[in-house]
């Protein structure tokens, strides 16, 4: 049996068939995109932080915003990733009905958390909040909070079409375990994301 | 993989269509992703030697380039804007466009499912896409030249208010508005890439081929794609926000007090400052994800014509990881003047000098390798010889560039455009030129010219030391980087002059290229054949049939048993080695 420096056999090392993280190459391709997508947001939210820095004052957010609302917004995220972990855990045991039932119910957790955020632009649009101005003094509040929240609404709604694609997918019974916990790990960083959000511009 | 044999053999394409444009092959992709690359290096040059028309002799009248440019050279003489033009368009394509599509994404998809022994990369459809979305970035860039107020002009970096205030020059509008979705495309193309080549690298290795018997090429590869999966959104989030401040109104670069045409700007509460920190925090590791895999290159080619292992295999990956961390720390170093803290400005600087410790240690490896060897001169060796002169040349000019004492005197004169063409334009592209040479018979089956190789060679290197190291002397007596002409300053009457000699030897520096390009493809149909092996190496690639067919192995994957750098073995048939011996044949070291 060959054997490398380290006098182990090169068959423990190394089989060919099983990777060094033991994950499937699309697994960590995925988690390498959520970091990378991560840092994307993490660009965003140093910018918003620097200029929120470099402003004298900032505005009251209690004020502006209902806070009791954006909770509610976040609780239904939040339980839509409860829904999408069962999704997962049913499609890993192979019970692809319930797995398709669990994912329905997460688009709709998305959908209601996207109509939310609907109302709550609609609403500060029509107080008068702009891209470039508002009532409210600075500028760069407004435009902060709706390039922010638009691209982690955008990533929502990215999730709930790939969740589609999933649900459309169980329909057919051509879907995988590993496929639903792909689109699962997606939907998981993007309700993270929004924590990381409602902590550093609704609570802070 | 063992699990999935349907994802990596599915059935070579017959259409030319599916074999040839939108093909899925790594190594189809490679090509496309080269040649591209050349393309682009020629606009790129061509860029280059109109600006070194300029800065010789700025006062003369050109009537045939007021033909070929009658907005930017009207009457025959440059227009300003037309100057900062081309110093922007010339660094963006030659770092984006040329560097990182020819040397990570052209050999870097060509050579590593090659050299790690599989059979694809993990995601060909990926692999594909991102070519076909480079392609559009491409066309963009290049159109910007060709709509109103000509392309973007507020330099490679793009600093704002130059690129986020329209009216600020004419390159500032719809030029810069292209160049920025050139660069978001590109981003998203580069991003694909990275995914599939740290994936591929993890996942897709052959039996026995453990991460410390890769090629150090691989290695440097992994570690510039992670560093541009990390370094590469904070811009991409940088760049949306420069749209916004462009199109949306808002103001994330631009301070209030603005003055445009007896006009105050309605921007206020931002600060320009935030660009930099957003740029530089990309644009450091950016360079090194340029040229770890070129010394990746360097460090691969001298084995076969040393014939003798490459030193301190170890340590090079551990220097390599070292580079890797602490580029993402150090980009303050491009900010010295901008009015920082002196004590974040320390920190800068100590974490630029550490990190000459991990460059000093692969230097030193390389130039170790050389001891003792049996040097054959072929000319992928002489370019990887040039590109370890190139490394240490330009390595010493960081040291000055790092400290933030010297650096406050050096910053922005032709001393850091010098030390910088060195590093991401010198080492880059000798790399580019070896690996050619190197590679070439396994791509096409055909030998490169020695005689043009050499010629090319001493050309390129001469004429490059007699551009870039004279710019580190005038840069010293204070000339200033990003101007059009000098006529007009008395402090640089001594040394103005020697611009002429400068594009003198700037143009034979381009003249020289077009060998190499006479040699590429005179060689493509006319080169003496190749064998499987010409230079009698050990790593994988040049076990593969040439060329490789689709799937690169027929039947069977190789094996791997020993490391990549079994030259001159004692007990061997041979003074190499392949990394498929097995252990009964030759003894595995390691």
């Amino acid at each position: 049996m060959s054997r490398t420096s380290e006098g182990l056999s090169v068959e423990s090392v190394w089989r060919g068939g099983v990777s060094p993280f033991a994950v499937s190459w699309r697994k960590l391709m995925m988690w390498l995109f959520i970091i990378t997508d991560g840092l994307l947001f993490a660009g965003l939210l140093a910018g918003y932080g620097f200029v929120r820095l470099a402003s004298p004052q900032w505005p009251n957010r209690a004020e502006i915003f209902h806070l009791d609302f954006i909770a509610l917004m976040t609780f239904i995220l939040i339980t839509s990733s409860a829904t999408m972990a069962t999704a997962v855990g049913a499609a890993r045991q192979g019970r692809m009905q319930t797995a398709f039932r669990f994912v329905l119910l997460t688009i709709l957790g998305g959908l209601g958390f996207l109509s939310c955020q609907a109302y709550e632009w609609s609403k500060l649009i029509s107080e008068g909040a702009r891209l470039s101005s508002n009532p409210w003094g600075v500028p760069l509040f407004s435009a902060a909070f709706f390039i922010i929240t638009g691209f982690h609404g955008s990533h929502v709604l990215t999730g709930v079409i790939i969740l589609s694609v999933v649900a459309g997918r169980a329909l057919r019974q051509r879907i995988t375990p590993e496929g639903v916990e792909l689109a699962g790990l997606y939907w998981h960083f993007v309700d993270l994301v929004w924590v990381f959000i409602f902590t550093l511009f609704y609570l802070i | 993989m063992a699990s999935e044999p349907s994802v990596h053999m599915h059935e070579e394409p017959t259409s030319f269509w599916r074999r040839y444009i939108f093909s899925t092959d790594h190594k189809i992709i490679g090509l496309q992703y080269y040649l591209t690359a050349m393309g682009m290096a020629l606009v790129g040059g061509a860029l280059a030697m109109l600006i070194r028309l300029q800065l010789g002799w700025p006062d003369e009248k050109w009537p045939l380039l007021a033909k070929l440019f009658p907005r930017g050279m009207s009457g025959g003489v440059m227009n300003p804007d037309f100057y900062l033009a081309l110093i922007t368009m010339h660094g963006t394509l030659m770092i984006f466009f040329v560097i990182s599509l020819g040397l990570v994404s052209g050999f870097g998809n060509y050579l590593l499912p090659l050299q790690i022994g599989a059979r694809d990369m993990a995601f060909p459809f990926l692999n594909m896409l991102s070519y076909w979305t480079v392609v559009p970035a491409c066309v963009i860039m290049l159109a910007s030249f060709f709509v109103e107020g000509g392309a973007a002009a507020s330099g490679w970096t793009a600093y704002p208010p130059l690129s986020a205030v329209e009216q600020a020059v004419p390159g500032s509008g719809l030029g810069q508005t292209l160049w920025i979705l050139g660069m978001a495309l590109f981003i998203a193309s580069f991003t694909m890439g990275g995914l599939n080549f740290v994936t591929t690298i993890l996942n897709e290795r052959t039996r026995g081929m453990s991460m410390m018997r890769l090629p150090l090429f691989i290695w440097t590869l992994l570690i510039a794609s992670i560093l541009g999966l990390l370094a590469f959104p904070p811009l991409t989030a940088a760049a949306i926000l420069l749209l916004f401040d462009r199109h949306g109104g808002t103001s994330f670069f631009l301070p209030s007090g603005l003055y445009f045409g007896e006009r105050v700007l309605p921007h206020s509460g931002g600060s320009p400052l935030l660009w930099q920190h957003l740029f530089w925090f990309l644009g450091h590791p950016e360079v090194y994800v340029l040229i770890l895999p070129a010394l990746g290159i360097a460090l691969d080619l001298l084995p076969p014509f040393t014939r003798k292992p490459i030193f301190g295999y170890r340590l090079t990956v551990y220097s390599l990881f070292a580079i890797g961390v602490l580029s993402m720390i150090v980009w303050g170093h491009h900010m010295f003047v901008s009015g920082m803290n002196p004590f974040v400005g320390e920190f800068f600087a100590i974490g630029t000098l550490a990190i000459t410790i991990p460059s000093a240690i692969i230097g030193f490896n390389l130039i170790a390798s050389l001891w003792g060897a049996r040097l054959q001169l072929r000319t992928p060796a002489l370019f990887a010889l040039g590109s370890i002169a190139f490394f240490g040349t330009g390595g010493f000019g960081g040291i000055f560039l790092g400290n933030a004492t010297s650096d406050i005197q050096l910053h922005d004169t032709y001393f850091v455009v010098g030390h910088f063409h060195f590093m991401i334009g010198g080492v880059t592209l000798l790399a580019l030129f070896g690996g050619t040479y190197y590679w070439f018979p396994k791509m096409f089956g055909r030998m490169m010219s020695e005689r043009l190789g050499k010629i090319h060679f001493w050309l390129t290197f001469v004429s490059f030391y007699a551009v870039f190291l004279t710019q580190h002397f005038l840069g010293l007596g204070g000339m200033p980087r990003r101007y059009y002409a000098f006529s007009k300053f008395e402090f640089l009457a001594a040394i103005r002059d020697m611009n002429a000699f400068v594009s003198i030897a700037a143009f034979v520096l381009g003249a020289a290229q077009l060998i190499f390009l006479f040699n590429f493809f005179w060689s493509l149909f006319r080169g003496a054949r190749a064998e499987r092996n010409p230079w009698r190496a050990t790593t994988l690639e040049w076990v593969a049939p040439t060329p490789p067919p689709h799937g690169n192995w027929g039947e069977t994957v190789p094996e791997v048993h020993r490391w990549p750098y079994d030259y001159s073995v004692p007990g061997a048939p041979e003074d190499f080695t392949p990394q498929t011996v097995p252990p009964t044949v030759v003894e595995v070291t390691r």
